[in-house]
């Protein structure tokens, strides 16, 4: 017998380009993945614990549960589960996530690393202060950073994210007209072009929100501001670089208003990324500002969060911090204050003493770049957002004058009269394979398109981006509504009908939500 | 700097494009005198990896990992197996490196795990529906009043003695600063508080907690029901997860909120964060919920996919008229838990309780033997309360100095007082020569 020496076939036999319908419904790489309740075996598990060991119950008079209704899977199944799930997400280690007011940076896997160390991730919140020495100086450190590189007096750790340092922050000013006896301010002015969580934090805080129109070229109308100002306002909630991505010019001028008025100035520090290493916030007559670990020093968005809000004060504001905070005793020990007392201080905001996990990749963040390389990185995300609003110019409508700082902002002017949206266009960068831009934020503009490339881009990514964009805007000039209306068309899902979710809310899955769904068809 | 990838060329060309000389113009908004002329002072210049690397581990290298030692440590934070599984897939970078999923078509993964997470939570805590996670289980109770009080247009809420002071006092800071009023009970470590007696026509909610802050397993039933009459919600709280696998859930207690800490599954103890909240309710009070909710919904196509949804409740939409100003939360915690428990499932969850509990039988056996040692506990699950007869917090420093992690003395959770309470818990990650380790070093410094 002579063996088969035909091989394999090794060239493309057949160039039918179309997409086939499967059997199974995947697509190559792209694989349906049912709910994990679905794949349920009774009996099945993916860990192996010992049988516990026979004892009197303790449990007291609470009768045992009985089934909760959990699925049993084998190790393999859960694994298979999360990556094919994982693979339905685009991220920043995908490609260009040009999320406006994101910050969506590279996130280095060194700061994982780190956070991993037993000596941080494996101790507990309330071991004695004799066994957590690192991780209390690790805080300081972290501490030391943020006051520098801001040039304020005072830090608090505590914040679990943005929102919640700005509560922090609102409750530091409140505290500090209440320890003045000073009770008759009733306002907070937050800027029209605001992110949404300040006037929910001023409100939340009992404040009545005022809203500051902004001037023709996209920054606070000062006139406005001052007309304002008054015995009644406790302070003003100013984002800067403010979120049409421009630095407010007369931002010195503001805060002596401010002040001058006996209130005091709160910026929201979410796009510090601009001007990190470049500009102290304490030289721009700030008081009290929180800062985004998850956006400016890199800690992963985690599809959500966690995040970390730490807030920097002003020697005005710095006695009104919530406990707990570290403080270094002469002999060089350091301590957690996890009491307020009778002092200024006052808290707690919540359990424990924030997200240690952040800081470390923080800090590892830090570190790496130094103060040189965090300027080089406000240097750089400045650059990319100008270069792009350069060469973007002349096909979409930017809404004010650059420069802008590291995000540019363009409005659907370019859209008027193709039918085409920016809800569309969005839509339609999917399938290039870019993550849109933040749509119809900030409001101060309309359709507002907000694009934030951050340093971690090449220029390489950014002419590959600003080819799909340009040809994107010349489409729709052309009049090809259609192609956009029914994009995207190459994703795991096509567009999906929220307003359907709304208004008949499914949030869990259950059986009998299934049975119903059967019966139904 | 290995994290930009601009080069010189780059950076020349692209100002050129840009029509300015340097990159300084672009700063020219910036007030001339807040500019600084080159890297500010004070701080290290950039370091590779290997320097960072060396410098963080020195600082790791200074405190005791749980791990290496018996460790008993709870009230609040739990030191449980977190199978492999469960962080390698955590780090995907298609979970780790998203944002939150506001572009559903590309964001399928992301929303699944919540729409799974939501439901994982409200099978375990007995609930109708549950959000997408808080920041964790002290943000999520002060959340479920300030719910409480939009629902019942009250402004008191009664807290029991036995909820964890870090959640009473996230709570009444909230109470300070948004203008409510909190009944805070004294803490009962051996319980008879008579929280219904607190109770009016003002009164909003009460907040208990189960297991309590000194490890008591209370049935909530009858006061559910005295609240319901008289107009308050019942909020329960839970600090371990691990509990729900073994002990009636609050929703079949007439909880009308749970706010609870999912530390326990997935998650490590991270010298107290990040962790994540669980929040669920019953049915009719969806609408008032805090955070982010996912739901189901069809494609354009006619297909199954999952959106962030009812979200006219969030700040990005109502803005100053939003439930919560709760933006960022605890997805990628959220993950982590949800993980854990599909590995767990039903048969492995029931199990990894059981387990606690004999563990925490064993040990408490054990202490009792210990001359000077009671037992303040009639009922527990994996943590409970002991009396010594010397302050706690000595004796725990003691114990430190022995390689042992003994316990949360009560006096350090409640800002002094109940000096003589030492909090204890156990796991099935201590072995039962931790617990003679444990009880030996115990009866030496006593």
């Amino acid at each position: 017998m002579s063996m088969n020496n035909q091989g394999r076939p090794t060239g493309i036999q057949n160039s039918d380009s179309a997409v086939p319908e499967t059997v199974t419904g995947n697509r190559g790489l792209q694989i349906e993945e049912p709910l994990i309740f679905e794949q349920d075996s009774a009996g099945r598990c993916g860990v192996d614990l010992p049988e516990a060991p026979a004892v009197a119950s303790r449990l007291g008079a609470v009768k045992p549960r009985g089934r909760i209704g959990l699925p049993g899977l084998a190790e393999p199944q859960v694994v298979r589960h999360y990556t094919r799930l994982s693979q339905k997400n685009y991220a920043i280690d995908s490609g260009l996530y040009p999320l406006g007011s994101c910050t969506m940076k590279h996130n280095p896997r060194l700061n994982e690393k780190m956070a991993r160390l037993p000596g941080f991730a494996d101790v507990h919140p309330l071991q004695p202060e004799s066994t957590v020495q690192g991780a209390l100086e690790l805080m300081a450190e972290l501490g030391r950073w943020l006051a520098t590189l801001t040039g304020m007096a005072a830090v608090t750790l505590a914040p679990a994210a943005g929102a919640h340092g700005e509560m922090c922050g609102i409750m530091a000013i409140r505290s500090a007209h209440d320890a003045k006896g000073d009770t008759g301010r009733t306002k907070i002015l937050v800027p029209e072009s605001a992110h949404g969580t300040n006037p929910a934090t001023a409100a939340a805080c009992g404040y009545a929100v005022e809203a500051i129109p902004a001037t023709e070229d996209g920054r606070v109308d000062l006139e406005a501001l001052k007309a304002k100002l008054g015995p009644d306002v406790a302070g003003l909630m100013l984002t800067n670089p403010n979120t049409c991505g421009l630095f407010e010019r007369d931002i010195v001028t503001i805060a002596e208003a401010v002040h001058a008025a006996g209130a005091y100035f709160y910026c929201d520090g979410a796009n510090f990324n601009a001007i990190v290493g470049r500009v102290r916030p304490a030289d721009l007559g700030i008081d009290v500002m929180h800062i985004n670990l998850h956006k400016t020093f890199s800690t992963p968005h985690g599809g959500g969060g966690p995040g970390s809000g730490p807030v920097v004060f002003s020697e005005s504001l710095a006695p009104y911090v919530p406990v707990p905070y570290v403080v270094q005793d002469k002999d060089g020990a350091f301590r957690l204050v996890e009491q307020a007392g009778d002092g200024p201080a006052f808290g707690r905001m919540k359990a424990f003493h924030g997200q240690m996990g952040m800081f470390v990749r923080a800090l590892a963040y830090m570190m790496s770049h130094g103060a040189d390389g965090l300027r080089q990185v406000a240097n750089d995300a400045v650059l990319n957002a100008n270069y792009l609003l350069a060469r973007l110019q002349d096909v979409m409508t930017p809404s004010f004058e650059g420069p802008c700082m590291h995000e540019c902002l363009f409005d659907d002017h370019f859209l008027k009269g193709t039918g085409v949206t920016t809800l569309d266009i969005a839509k339609a960068l999917i399938d290039e394979g870019f993550h849109p831009m933040t749509m119809y934020f900030p409001l101060v503009v309309h359709g507002a398109l907000l694009i934030e490339p951050t340093e971690t881009e090449s220029k390489a990514s950014l002419d590959q981006f600003v080819t799909a964009l340009r040809a994107l805007a010349e489409r729709a000039k052309s009049g090809d509504v259609a192609y956009f209306q029914g994009a995207p068309r190459l994703t795991p899902r096509r567009r999906l009908d929220e307003t359907a979710a709304a208004r008949k809310p499914v949030l869990r899955w259950s059986p009998a939500v299934e049975e119903e769904k059967v019966a139904a068809e | 700097m290995r994290y930009l990838p601009l080069t010189e060329a780059d950076r020349r060309s692209m100002l050129e494009a840009i029509g300015v000389s340097s990159v300084d113009e672009l700063f020219r908004d910036v007030p001339e005198a807040a500019r600084l002329s080159g890297p500010i002072e004070g701080l290290s210049n950039h370091m590779g990896e290997l320097e960072v690397d060396r410098a963080l581990s020195a600082m790791a290298g200074k405190n005791l990992p749980a791990g290496s030692v018996p460790s008993f440590l709870g009230a609040g934070a739990y030191r449980h197996h977190i199978p492999a599984t469960v962080d390698h897939l955590v780090q995907r970078g298609e979970f780790l490196t998203a944002y939150t999923p506001y572009q559903p078509e590309v964001s399928q993964g992301t929303l699944q795990v919540l729409f799974e997470f939501q439901t994982q939570v409200s099978l375990l805590t007995g609930m109708d529906v549950a959000n997408a996670s808080m920041y964790d289980g002290a943000t999520a109770c002060a959340e479920a009043v300030m719910m409480a009080n939009r629902v019942t247009r009250r402004k008191k809420a009664v807290l029991s003695g036995g909820l964890h002071p870090h959640y009473r006092d996230t709570t009444t800071t909230d109470a300070r600063f948004i203008g409510f009023e909190t009944v805070a009970m004294p803490p009962a470590p051996n319980g008879g508080e008579d929280l219904l007696a607190e109770v009016d026509g003002d009164t909003s909610c009460v907040v208990v907690q189960n297991p309590d802050v000194f490890g008591h397993v209370r049935d909530y039933t009858e006061l559910g029901k005295a609240c319901q009459a008289k107009g308050a919600l019942l909020i329960v709280v839970v600090t371990e997860a691990v509990s729900l696998g073994l002990l009636t859930p609050p929703g079949e207690m007439g909880a009308d909120i749970v706010a609870a800490e999912g530390q326990s599954l997935g998650n490590a103890l991270n010298f107290g964060g990040p962790y994540v909240g669980l929040f669920a309710v019953k049915e009719k009070l969806v609408r008032q919920m805090p955070g982010r909710l996912c739901g189901q919904t069809l494609d354009a196509d006619g297909r199954r996919g999952f959106v962030l949804t009812l979200s006219t409740r969030e700040q990005h939409i109502r803005r100053e008229k939003a439930t919560s100003n709760i933006c960022t939360n605890a997805g990628l915690c959220a993950l982590a838990f949800s993980i854990h428990l599909s590995l767990l499932g039903e048969e492995g969850f029931a199990r990894l309780a059981r387990l606690n509990h004999a563990k925490a039988v064993q040990l408490a056996d054990k202490l009792a033997a210990v001359k000077g040692v009671e037992i303040v506990n009639g009922s527990f699950f994996n943590e409970f309360t002991v009396k010594l007869p010397k302050p706690a917090a000595h004796v725990v420093e003691e114990l430190a100095r022995r390689g042992i992690l003994a316990g949360v003395p009560a006096s350090r959770l409640f800002g002094g007082g109940l000096d003589d309470l030492l909090i204890v818990a156990a796991t099935e990650t201590n072995t039962e020569s931790d617990m003679d380790a444990f009880a030996t070093a115990l009866a030496e410094v006593l």
